[in-house]
């Protein structure tokens, strides 16, 4: 069963890279809600699948059944879900913002901080003409 | 004007410590060694031990000794100069970190000292930083010196792992030499880089005269006393454990000779009194070194006179050099000027200043009686030792020779000859002017005189630390041979004939200069305009400003490493096990990946968010598949929360109908990098999954969530027992993600509320239309009234069941999250910041604050480590720390995320 899921993480990622590399800044965050599915299935499946039962331990004992699903990755990618669920929600926010300042989403045009030397070049002759 | 109180203080500390240093004279040259030990890293092996032994405790006393004249001549010839606190405090770290490098027995503490002396040379030669030579010779002094000092670190490294020690005690108790070590080549080599820069070795040389441009007490005291001997002070700490091969003293021998006559030339054709007394310390420091390289003394009780007249000399040199560059301090601040070309007639208005420097420049030139005489026969007798180079005396004859000149040259042009009109007074100054160069001058005559008190207490217990054992003391070590003295008679001579025919031999000097078409100052220059256009270049290349050529780098970069990476190390990926797969796996796997096609072809907004959804469902199902019902449960909460917030931004945003779609070449091009990078990380995990998982963590955590977690859902305690740090950590992420999205979408302070450029307000007035018109039904209100209690008690529920069953923090808190986010729909924010009855920033800040006091619960009550879990019971309920721990997750998740969501909605 790993081999699918790895092909499947392949397959996302592809989605991922190609969306981020657009210049609109929508899609870029599209890659980026996809980015964080393609990291939680890579954690699972380096955990290793079982069709198991939960990790849960029944109660009255103190050990587990053998046949439970591994517990290490599970941890980890429920906190990977929150923190890339508040890394997408500021994405977000900031396409929003930006939106307002500048009334763009191409990222190539949003270049307040870093202009290209054309741009520069028009911006100190506006600010000569101010 | 009076000096501020701390001024005076300063003095103080070097007085003090001269004398403390004072007190250990008679042990130390009675063989004994000092030690005050301090552990410091004593896992590494470094510890911040001081020794005191012979040769220390001759540095200790020249640093304490002249830094106390040198801090007294300061307070008052800096008067009138800004940021005198900061000059002073940067002198006296000097001082202490100088006095840490002499004393310290770890080569790692004396390589932290080494740099604080590098960067408190930094900021004196900076202190005018107005000025832009200043600033140039400052930053040119660190690169050079802090460039050799990291060479110097990596020999340290090496010197310490072939030692198996860093305690330089230690080594020289150890199997003393390491000539024969596969690795002493490497160590020398990079040992000397750092000596001869900091010693400002030729063709390291030029930092030092450039250094002039430091206000005259710190050139007297860093660059010409104390801090560029630093060199000659390791070569001579390392010489039993480095020297005495062929390597060693050639090298030292070579190197050495021709500073000091190179040097020695270029001073005489200086004018500026600081320019030529740089010129002539560098001299002094070529002599250390060569004498430093000499071989070892021929037999047991016999001193290495190499050494001892290295040693002599650097002590004459620190005496009559520090008194001359305070007498070119005060000329200076008498008459304004101190190029020599314009000095005159000074005799009679500064006759203490002149005494000085007569006294001073008779040991410089050696003539006696002085101990700058005692220095140079030294070095004649050791350069006529039968094993000594060849070349060795008449090196030391080509450097003494001009320097007697200067030394003629600084102590009559500036008295004798007519007085030019000064545009200052030209009168004597205050007497704390000229009594450091009086006292320094007085001691070299007087140990001239008496050359057993400095010999016998001083240099010879130094010889004797640097050989490693005491010589017998039966004969005087001082006395020289009929030769040395013919040759010091030679000098002199030689010295006189020419001063007089000084112009001469200044114009033969300028006409040897101009042969030599390029200088070591130039190549430094070069050096760093490469590095700049280089740095240029290749910002030029990378940098371009847009957000695609960035992410089009790291992604290339990314699956050419992988794939690479993968082809190198020839990774063959397991063989496929497809049998187990059943036709739910292969259906989820088919959605997801028909759902990411879709979002890749879309070009309509709605059906991209759509596809983006059952991606994240699908994804949900296949964690519930395989065990993970935790997992699925937050991933679906998470679904519908972006889904929510999704719906209010990107109907804000334009949609894709005016996009400029990438023409086919980029598609292709953008195609083949993400192709690379997918298929590099499914050929990577395939090979992770080829070999089953290490079990250890796993069943770790199987076996003692319920005896030492108290919990039956293993994922929940490794969340917030086991692991609970990293859960902090996360939480802490998310409590900043909030405040960042808090901090954008505060009011705007750089346009008018409602100022919203004409296209914005187009698209937000449509965005508020269509959710009016969908929201405000009746049967939404009465329903939304009635569930939202309902979610929220289900949240607690999901909280409180979390360590035994299925749920936890985050889970609940995000469906609390939903609840409230579905009246803030339906009633508006307002009406949800009614019921929360707090602000979410609040909620999520104290959150935080919870799960950091459970944290301490148990390290207050037991002392043990911060978040250990805690139980007891209460009331007949099992309680813990941990649980407390979840309840902060779940304040802290609904705070963050209600921060989103009301102040997204907000935005309306």
């Amino acid at each position: 069963m790993e081999p699918i899921i790895a092909v499947l993480v392949g397959v996302l990622m592809t989605a991922t890279v190609y969306l981020m590399l657009d210049r609109n800044f929508v899609r870029f965050i599209f890659g980026l809600a996809l980015l964080s599915h393609a990291a939680n299935l890579v954690i699972l499946d380096s955990g290793g699948l079982t069709r198991a039962r939960p990790p849960l331990i029944a109660p009255g004992e103190s050990l587990p059944l053998p046949d439970i699903s591994n517990a290490v990755p599970q941890a980890l990618m429920l906190t990977a879900i929150v923190i890339s669920f508040s890394l997408f929600t500021f994405a977000l926010v900031l396409a929003f913002r930006t939106y307002q300042e500048l009334e763009t989403v191409d990222t190539d045009r949003m270049r307040a901080a870093e202009p290209s030397s054309a741009g520069a070049a028009a911006d100190a002759g506006r600010r000569a003409a101010d | 004007m009076t000096n501020p109180p701390y001024v005076r203080l300063a003095v103080a500390l070097p007085v003090v410590l001269f004398v403390w240093f004072c007190t250990m004279v008679p042990a130390v040259s009675g063989g004994e060694v000092l030690v005050w030990e301090l552990a410091w890293l004593p896992q590494q092996g470094i510890d911040l031990d001081f020794v005191v032994d012979g040769l220390s405790l001759l540095f200790a006393l020249l640093i304490t000794g002249i830094g106390a004249f040198i801090l007294l001549f300061a307070g008052e010839y800096m008067k009138g100069y800004p940021q005198r606190g900061r000059f002073t405090l940067f002198l006296v770290s000097f001082m202490l970190a100088m006095l840490g490098l002499v004393l310290a027995d770890n080569l790692v503490a004396l390589f932290v000292f080494w740099e604080l002396t590098t960067i408190t040379s930094f900021l004196l030669i900076g202190y005018s930083h107005e000025d832009a030579t200043a600033r140039r010779s400052a930053l040119q002094g660190l690169l050079v010196t802090s460039a050799g000092a990291l060479a110097m670190l990596a020999g340290f490294v090496v010197l310490g792992q072939a030692a198996g020690t860093f305690s330089l005690r230690e080594m020289l108790a150890g199997q003393g030499s390491f000539a024969a070590h596969p690795h002493y080549t490497a160590i020398v080599v990079l040992v000397l880089l750092g000596a001869f820069t900091k010693s400002a070795q030729f063709p390291f040389h030029f930092w030092l005269p450039n250094a002039m441009a430091a206000p005259t007490p710190v050139s007297a005291y860093l660059h010409s006393a104390t801090m560029v001997k630093a060199g000659v002070f390791l070569l001579a700490r390392l010489t039993p454990l480095l020297g005495g091969t062929e390597l060693w003293m050639v090298t030292l021998t070579v190197v050495g000779a021709v500073t000091a006559v190179y040097s020695a030339f270029v001073s005489l054709g200086k004018s500026d009194l600081k320019q030529v007394l740089a010129y002539t310390t560098v001299m002094a420091l070529g002599v250390c070194v060569m004498f430093l390289g000499s071989p070892p003394a021929a037999g047991q009780g016999e001193p290495s006179r190499g050494v001892l007249a290295a040693l002599a000399f650097l002590v004459a040199h620190a005496l009559y050099k520090a008194a001359l560059f305070l007498v070119a301090g005060t000329i200076e601040k008498a008459t304004g000027t101190r190029d020599l070309t314009r000095l005159g007639g000074l005799r009679k208005a500064m006759p203490v200043t002149f005494a000085a420097a007569v006294a001073a420049s008779v040991s410089m030139a050696g003539v006696p009686p002085s101990v700058g005489f005692v220095g140079k026969e030294l070095l004649y007798t050791a350069g006529f030792a039968p094993d000594a180079a060849g070349y060795v005396p008449w090196a030391v004859f080509f450097a003494a020779a001009p320097i007697a000149t200067v030394a003629m040259v600084l102590a009559i042009r500036p008295f004798f000859g007519p007085r030019p009109d000064y545009r200052k007074p030209g009168r004597e100054g205050h007497w704390a002017l000229w009594c450091g160069p009086v006292v320094l001058a007085a001691v070299g005559i007087w140990w001239g005189l008496a050359p057993e008190f400095p010999f016998m207490r001083l240099l010879v217990p130094a010889e004797a630390a640097v050989t490693g054992h005491l010589p017998d003391t039966g004969h005087a070590p001082w006395h020289s041979t009929g030769q040395a003295f013919a040759l010091t008679l030679a000098t002199l001579a030689a010295a006189v004939l020419a001063f007089w025919k000084l112009a001469a031999v200044k114009q033969a000097l300028a006409g040897c200069r101009r042969l030599v078409p390029f200088s070591a100052d130039g190549a430094y220059d070069a050096a760093m305009n490469g590095i700049a256009a280089v740095a240029a270049w290749q910002t030029r290349r990378l940098q371009s400003g847009i957000q695609r050529h960035y992410l089009m780098i790291v992604f290339a970069t990314l699956g050419l490493s992988l794939a690479v990476t993968l082809w190198l190390k020839n990774v063959v990926p397991a063989p496929l096990r497809l049998a187990e797969a059943t036709f739910l796996d292969w259906s989820l796997t088919a959605v997801v990946a028909a759902a990411s096609v879709v979002i890749i072809r879309s070009r309509s907004r709605l059906l991209g968010i759509i596809a983006l959804g059952v991606v994240g469902v699908a994804t949900a199902l296949i964690f519930l598949n395989f065990g993970a019902p935790d997992v699925a449960m937050t991933q679906l909460i998470v679904e519908v929360l972006i889904t929510v917030i999704v719906a209010v931004v990107l109907l804000k945003l334009p949609d894709f109908s005016n996009e400029v779609w990438p023409s086919r070449p980029k598609r292709l091009r953008n195609a083949i990098v993400a192709v690379t990078v997918g298929v590099s990380v499914t050929l990577v995990l395939l090979a992770v999954t080829g070999s089953p998982p290490q079990p250890d963590l796993r069943e770790y955590f199987e076996r003692n969530a319920v005896p030492g977690g108290h919990g039956r859902n293993i994922v929940n305690v490794i969340l917030v027992d086991f692991r609970a740090l990293d859960t902090m950590g996360e939480i802490t992420v998310l409590a900043i993600a909030g405040a960042a999205v808090f901090a954008l979408l505060l009011p705007r302070t750089r346009r008018r509320e409602g100022a919203l450029l004409p296209g914005a307000r187009a698209v937000a007035a449509r965005a508020q239309a269509w959710h009016g018109s969908i929201m405000n039904t009746m049967i939404l209100r009465e329903t939304t009234r009635r569930l939202v209690p309902l979610i929220l008690v289900f949240s607690v529920f999901l909280l409180l069941r979390g360590h035994e069953q299925l749920g936890g923090g985050f889970v609940g808190g995000l469906v609390a999250s939903i609840a409230f986010s579905l009246y803030a729909f339906v009633f508006g924010p307002q009406a949800a910041r009614g019921i929360l009855r707090a602000d979410p920033r609040a909620v999520g800040a104290a959150g935080l604050a919870v799960a950091i006091a459970s944290g301490f619960v148990g390290s207050i009550r037991e002392g043990v480590p911060f978040l250990t879990g805690q139980w007891g019971t209460l009331a007949g309920l099992t309680v813990g720390t941990p649980v407390m721990f979840d309840v902060g997750v779940y304040l802290v998740v609904v705070g963050v995320v209600l921060t989103f969501v009301l102040g997204i909605k907000e935005q309306e």
